[in-house]
């Protein structure tokens, strides 16, 4: 999966997660930038990520992600 | 709502909580459910335990306010002044506690003496806080027992050596236990067994503690929030009453029209009919708990009855109340079925492995349970007992003694065909009353029926077993109960009338009455006493109320009926009623011998 093809993908978790159709994310995309994004919505949109790409985030991993940007860095890493 | 009913999604339910909120809250009729007021205070994170909870109990017709401790703050909220807590007044205080609570386990070094003091140190802290909110709050308590450990340093020997957190753990929820076995409005949530249900390697995945202080994960919530919703709507009436169940493939395997008894999966020398056989054992211990059993079958009727009498058959023809097998539609034999039983339709479980049969009654019959029935007969006990339709929080004798009340009014009604004239047979049953003020005895009971009395139900005014109790012991109070016996059986506590005195009019702010004793002259028995007890202390009017729901029109003209006048109507259809005492009073029942006085005799 290419980095575009993992954003195709995340597009349509993010989308699913904050139920809104318009969300479109990049690299540099926070929680500041999304409405309904706190700290207990990041945890369902973790659980999604990784059972769309198949992949786990350490409890550090999980917590400390700067931006989307590093997201998508472990997921291109550790996808089977 | 579909997506709410057992077995769900979960995960569509996470992702759609907003959404699914909104339409529960659209469907709300405002009037008829029940607003409660729940406290949760968690020793770990809780914001979507409230979340789920909110949706599970809005589809049970509760309307719940919360208020919800901040992070680990359950001891301190619980155990000193907290105006917030006070103002907000909880009916439920819910102690989300787990495992992760627990300050000190053992160590192996103790000596037992040291381990028992620890153990009995941890208990009293809950114990005192029980104690507090019951005397501060005088609400409703539901606490979590505790799970077990995610870890198990002794591996088995964990469970049976003293200094084993899993023997720990064990012994401490023994003593949650007993306490709850002696504590009225005191329930314990088992997180214990749902843990295991759901897999413990999952269920305490420290990830969600790490990230989040999730004592359990995140994706059990939804079926965490559940358990915890089955047991609120239970203490406040929720449950459901009923079974209408379908015999061919349900009951057992093959069709005994067209096979022949003889031929039916059922018994134990297969596998398959083993399955019935346990499916129909499952059923029949129902019974204990004061659930009627019925049959809505699409058979001839002496076909029907032949099956329930199949020699390896567990259910037999005289564990129902009602039978009906015939070829009218299945949703008309419910109604009809509910109405025999003088039971709301929505508080039976149809339970029917034809989905074409389930949707028709789900469609014709708004509110009424009709759970998935999967393909695996093996199954079928499962998804009925996780549903939860009858979660059990209090059991009376009256439960115990249910299906025989039940076969008790059809002799009763064989009874009335045969007397020309009503009044006639009403005598000839030789009923006698109870009637007095609430008694410590009876507050249970009084109490469920507030909470389950839709029909015959002048205000629709809940209460809970404390405030029955606060009412009771409060001077402005008049209060009353009323059971009836009769030649045929005891109905026990069948009515219950509050009312409030200002000055010298008495205001009524309940009155209700049982559907099983309907036309049974109980409720002029029930007046007759309450206007003597009036003209005892001095009352010279009593004012009645009745406010419309979609459930009581059948006492819209309850006060006219009792000889009082109407003094005010709105446009909603809320009426006030007026009855003069001071020209005396005349009593209506000539039919009910009450506390030892009146009835036949005269």
């Amino acid at each position: 999966m290419t980095r575009q093809e993992v954003y195709e993908n995340l597009n349509e978790v993010f989308q699913y997660v904050f139920d809104d159709d318009s969300i479109e994310v990049n690299d540099e995309t926070t929680a500041n930038d999304i409405e309904d994004w706190d700290s207990f919505e990041h945890i369902n949109l973790v659980i999604a990520v990784e059972k769309r790409f198949q992949v786990k985030f350490t409890v550090g991993e999980a917590n400390e992600m700067k931006n989307v940007g590093e997201m998508v860095d472990i997921i291109l890493e550790r996808m089977p | 709502m579909r997506e709410l009913e057992y077995p769900f999604d979960s995960e569509y339910l996470y992702h759609k909580k907003k959404s699914i909120r909104k339409q529960l809250l659209a469907q709300l009729d405002e009037k008829s459910c029940l607003h409660k007021k729940i406290a949760i205070l968690g020793g770990s994170t809780t914001r979507d335990i409230r979340l789920m909870l909110e949706l599970f109990l809005l589809q049970y017709g509760i309307k719940p306010e919360f208020y919800e401790s901040e992070f680990d703050q359950y001891y301190q909220d619980a155990m000193f002044p907290n105006p917030a807590l006070e103002a907000f007044a909880p009916d439920v205080v819910y102690l989300h506690t787990t495992i992760r609570n627990i300050a000190d386990f053992p160590k192996i070094s103790d000596s037992a003496e040291t381990v028992e003091q620890l153990l009995m140190q941890e208990y009293r802290r809950y114990e005192q806080m029980w104690d507090r909110l019951a005397a501060v709050y005088h609400c409703v308590i539901i606490q979590n027992n505790m799970e077990y450990p995610y870890y198990r340093m002794m591996g088995s020997r964990d469970a049976s050596d003293i200094h084993g957190r899993v023997n720990y753990v064990t012994r401490l929820n023994l003593k949650f236990y007993e306490y709850a076995q002696r504590t009225e409005h005191f329930y314990i949530h088992d997180i214990n067994y749902l843990s295991a249900q759901y897999g413990l390697e999952q269920w305490s995945d420290p990830f969600y503690w790490h990230s989040y202080k999730y004592a359990l994960c995140v994706p059990a919530i939804p079926e965490f929030a559940f358990s915890v919703a089955k047991i609120i709507k239970s203490v406040y009436g929720k449950n459901k009453k009923a079974f209408v169940l379908d015999l061919d493939n349900t009951l057992w395997g093959g069709v005994v029209g067209d096979d022949g008894v003889e031929n039916l999966v059922l018994g134990h020398e297969t596998s398959a009919g083993q399955v019935y056989c346990a499916f129909q054992e499952y059923l029949k211990a129902y019974k204990e708990f004061g659930i009627l059993l019925n049959i809505a079958s699409k058979n001839d009727h002496e076909n029907a009855v032949a099956g329930l009498n199949h020699p390896a058959g567990v259910l037999r023809p005289d564990d129902f109340i009602k039978i009906k097998a015939n070829w009218e539609p299945k949703d008309r034999n419910l109604l009809q079925i509910a109405e025999e039983l003088n039971l709301m339709p929505d508080s039976m479980v149809f339970v029917d492995d034809n989905p074409a049969e389930r949707e028709i009654v789900r469609a014709q019959v708004p509110g009424a349970a009709v759970p998935e029935m999967p393909a695996e007969p093996a199954h079928y006990a499962k998804i009925i007992d996780r549903s939860g339709f009858f979660e059990v929080t209090g059991l009376s004798e009256d439960d115990r003694r249910r299906t025989a009340m039940y076969q008790e009014n059809d002799r009763r009604m064989q009874e009335q065909a045969a007397f020309a004239d009503y009044e006639e047979y009403l005598k000839a049953l030789a009923m006698k009353a109870e009637i007095g003020p609430f008694t410590a005895v009876y507050m249970a009971r009084i109490a469920q029926l507030t909470n389950k009395s839709n029909q015959f139900n002048l205000t629709t005014r809940r209460y809970s077993q404390p405030e029955i109790e606060a009412v009771a012991a409060d001077p402005a109070y008049i209060t009353l109960y009323g059971k009836l016996e009769d030649k045929f059986g005891d109905n026990g506590v069948i009515s219950v009338v509050i009312g409030h005195r200002q000055e010298h009019v008495l205001h009524m702010d309940l009155w209700i009455m049982s559907c099983r004793v309907l036309k049974r002259d109980m409720e002029f028995a029930m007046m007759d006493t309450l206007a003597e007890r009036c003209m005892e202390a001095g009352i010279t009017e009593i004012r009645g109320y009745y406010y419309p729901t979609a459930k009581n029109a059948m006492v819209k003209e309850f006060y006219s009926r009792q000889g009082f006048d109407k003094i005010e109507e709105d446009a909603a259809g809320n009426t006030k009623w007026r009855l003069v005492l001071t020209d005396g009073y005349e009593k209506k029942n000539r039919v009910i011998a009450v506390n030892g006085c009146g009835g036949q005799e005269r």
